[in-house]
């Protein structure tokens, strides 16, 4: 029989999951704890920067420690392991103490405030977004912001309700389903395993749209021909791989200072199919590692661009009787609540771990700190270890 | 309406055992608050569609909330009565739409961040019910067998990694027979400890030969079912102003009768699968997690002593508008993919199984079809280790169950 007051605490809980990752990671990618340096800012090392540029990635729809950053899940993740975590600051402990849903938690995320919007609802967030902010503050024009989202409940992301803020200073967002429903419109129907959408709801599959503007985003925007972006479209093997492509022809276009890339393939987790999950999860590292070199390898942002990753939150665990293991984030377990965050890049440094825990909500902040505008109606704090 | 605005005659949708046991207990079913009763009566108004051991279980909770004095009650359910709640739930349908109360519930509470107070006050609760009554040991011990990888020949990964540390595992295995081997074990054990709904037989392919005392879910054999599910799924789908949740309203409004479910059948069963077609996510689509589901389910929900699951080869992942049309429904199967879902739902079975009383003597099997791979958990097996000596699977089945 269990008794209530032995049970470990959430918060003990949420430090053992982040105690795991970081033993892990100082075992095996020979990384350092954040404590243990001194507390100078890392621009101090950045050099001086060009037009600073902010990339965020969330990675994919929520994944488990047990697929990702435990030991028996290091074969899942062996481009953040090896390329990626050697040139970052990994933090262990962020926590989600909202809505666990991805487009309520996604808008959390943007808003730096716990959203309680309806998460199946096309409507905006109900606090500024970091776009907002950015745009509105530092006085940056529209293709200056830009949002690369998965599906049909994320086309309001860009821009809050907030009467402060709202019409003409959010992102551009751009739907890369909808652009290829646009492109199909015209021709063949060659692409349905890119079109996979809204696995959260696994028994609702609504219809994509996708028509003339989406048209015009394709050819004004992206400089991409209907023919070349259809051409394109049949070498790539999932709806996220179609998210960075349209992230890199934007980056070569348009070369936003803020890109928000949500990454959506590991959701199909929802269908209870562990294959198919833990595949996604192995192309959504892949992903990463891939943005990065394109990062790189492009003059408007190698060397100054900042890139950050982080799940939206995570899955129940396997012990959580109230749910299904990794099948879904209903139980608003610690598993569910706590994950991480890597930056890399512009000011960050190599190879360092911080322990102490964050919320999502400081992402937000965080980011404005950087960039040099002022989240206002954040709830968050920025992470004085970016800074 | 509150909880203590109930009358005996509002009860009269029940199905008659259900309304029987919410009559007799009303004066109880008055005290309890608004943010608790609705997932009480989510349970109670499919009373008459339950199995034994949850319907017992029922009457038993019902009956100990009603022994507690009112300093008690107050205690008990001082956690559910300190949430906040919209005057939009007193309003609500609650005593005949239960099950829709709670999912609107759930989202209210996420969204005013008290899901975590509620999660607590759940878990305080559920402590003090288990604290009434020393949980009913099975009559025999336990026995759960997972067969994975159906179709596939041979797999150069690693399995049974999640369930090796907590068991042997056998690297020499005779898979003669193997099937029939562990179908004729479980036949012998349903027909030695005779109960309803005790020995359970789900397939996640083509049935084959079993005994008759056997409880069987099959996902093949439900596949008319499971047409006129996603038929039905995709005119509601259609329908002007429909979204997840309306959607989730519907179907859970749904009869067997709606999806062809034989009038004449076991009643129970029919309503134990309906639910695993309509509550479960993926279970339409694919095989491996319909069974494994299905057999989380009939763990929670029947407790069985004998519960064998052999996992099929489920569809390839194509996009979720064509999965859901059923276009081309008989594609390429994915082994591959299947076996390694298996092997998860394997392991899930198994924590599932533990998680039920006589859990210090269960006893699981998983076997790799076909091969010489399999690992046994029990108290006759020791923890972590392997054994490369040859045995048959009937080897296996006389150290776990004699």
């Amino acid at each position: 029989m269990s008794d209530a007051s032995s049970r470990p605490t959430l918060g003990g809980i949420a430090q053992g999951l982040s105690g795991s990752r970081r033993d892990f990671l100082r075992s095996s990618a020979g990384m350092v704890l954040g404590g243990a340096l001194a507390g100078a800012s890392p621009f101090l090392y950045a050099g001086p920067l060009k037009k600073r540029k902010m990339i965020v990635v969330t990675f994919g729809g929520g994944a488990r420690d047990q697929e990702t950053f435990a030991p028996q899940g290091q074969d899942n993740i062996p481009r953040l392991l090896k390329e990626l975590i050697p040139q970052a600051s990994f933090f262990t402990q962020v926590v989600n103490h909202g809505i666990l849903g991805h487009y309520v938690a996604t808008a959390s995320l943007a808003t730096g405030v716990y959203e309680t919007l309806n998460n199946f609802a096309s409507v905006p967030p109900q606090h500024p977004t970091v776009f907002e902010y950015f745009r509105k503050d530092l006085k940056r024009p529209p293709t200056d912001a830009w949002v690369v989202a998965p599906s049909n409940g994320f086309s309001h992301i860009g821009e809050s309700d907030s009467r402060l803020y709202g019409p003409g200073w959010g992102a551009q967002v751009v739907l890369p389903k909808h652009l290829l429903m646009a492109a199909m419109s015209q021709g063949t129907t060659d692409y349905e395993h890119l079109l996979r959408d809204n696995y959260e709801t696994p028994l609702f599959a609504p219809q994509l749209g996708g028509n003339e503007f989406e048209l015009r985003q394709l050819e004004t925007m992206l400089k991409l021909s209907v023919a070349d972006f259809k051409s394109q479209a049949k070498t790539i093997s999932s709806p996220d791989e179609l998210s960075i492509y349209v992230a890199h022809q934007l980056m070569r276009q348009q070369a936003p200072s803020l890109i928000w890339i949500t990454m959506h393939d590991i959701d199909v987790a929802h269908t209870g199919a562990y294959s198919l999950y833990v595949e996604a999860i192995r192309r959504t590292d892949r992903l990463c590692a891939e943005l990065w070199k394109i990062v790189q390898s492009n003059p408007e942002y190698a060397g100054n661009t900042t890139m950050l990753i982080l799940p939206d939150f995570g899955r129940d665990s396997d012990e959580e009787a109230g749910g299904n293991g990794f099948q879904h984030h209903r139980t608003g377990d610690p598993s569910s609540r706590t994950t991480w965050m890597m930056a890399l890049g512009a000011g960050v440094r190599e190879g360092v771990i911080y322990d102490h825990p964050l919320q999502s909500t400081d992402l937000v902040p965080t980011l404005g700190s950087i960039m040099g505008f002022q989240a206002t109606l954040s709830q968050g704090r920025p992470i004085q270890d970016l800074l | 309406m509150l909880p203590r605005d109930l009358k005996p005659e509002q009860f009269s949708s029940y199905p008659p055992e259900a309304r029987k046991l919410a009559v007799n207990n009303l004066t109880t079913l008055q005290q309890l608050p608004l943010s608790f009763l609705p997932s009480l009566l989510r349970e109670l108004i499919e009373y008459d569609y339950k199995f034994p051991v949850e319907a017992h279980e029922i009457s038993r909770e019902i009956a100990q909330l009603g022994s507690l004095s009112p300093a008690q009650m107050q205690e008990w359910f001082r956690s559910f009565r300190e949430l906040s709640l919209s005057n939009k739930f007193e309003e609500f349908n609650w005593l005949n739409q239960p099950a829709q109360f709670v999912e609107q519930l759930s989202a209210y509470l996420w969204s005013t961040h008290q899901l975590d107070k509620f999660r607590k006050a759940a878990m305080e609760y559920g402590d003090r019910m288990r604290a009434t009554a020393t949980p009913a040991q099975p009559p025999a011990s336990r026995l759960g067998i997972a067969i994975i990888g159906q179709g596939l020949n041979s797999y150069d990964g690693l399995l049974f990694r999640n369930l090796r540390e907590h068991g042997t595992y056998f690297s020499h295995i005779n898979p003669e027979n193997g099937v029939q081997q562990l179908l004729k074990v479980v036949a012998t054990r349903a027909q030695a400890s005779s109960l309803p709904y005790g020995h359970w037989y789900v397939e996640g392919g083509q049935t084959i030969e079993h005994s008759p005392m056997l409880t069987c879910v099959s996902y093949q054999a439900l596949e008319p079912v499971r047409l006129a599910l996603l038929s039905n799924m995709q005119a509601e789908i259609k329908r002007p102003g429909m979204g997840p949740e309306e959607l989730r309203t519907n179907l859970a409004a749904l009869q067997p009768a709606d999806v062809g479910l034989d009038k004449q059948g076991d009643a129970v069963l029919n309503h134990f699968q309906l639910k695993l077609l309509t509550e479960g996510s993926g279970t339409q689509i694919f095989s491996t997690t319909f069974a494994q589901w299905t057999a989380r389910e009939a763990l929670r929900r029947a407790q069985p002593l004998t519960l064998l699951v052999r996992f099929g080869p489920r569809q390839r992942e194509r996009s979720m508008n064509e999965l859901l049309s059923n276009t081309d429904g008989h594609s390429e199967p994915d082994l591959r993919g299947s076996l390694i879902d298996a092997d998860m739902g394997a392991y899930y079975n198994w924590i599932n199984q533990q998680r039920l009383p006589g859990a210090d003597r269960s006893s699981f099997i998983a076997w790799f079809e076909g091969s010489p791979q399999a690992v046994a958990i029990g108290p006759s097996f020791a923890q972590g280790a392997t054994s490369n000596s040859v045995a048959s699977l009937k080897d296996i089945l006389t150290w776990a169950v004699g």
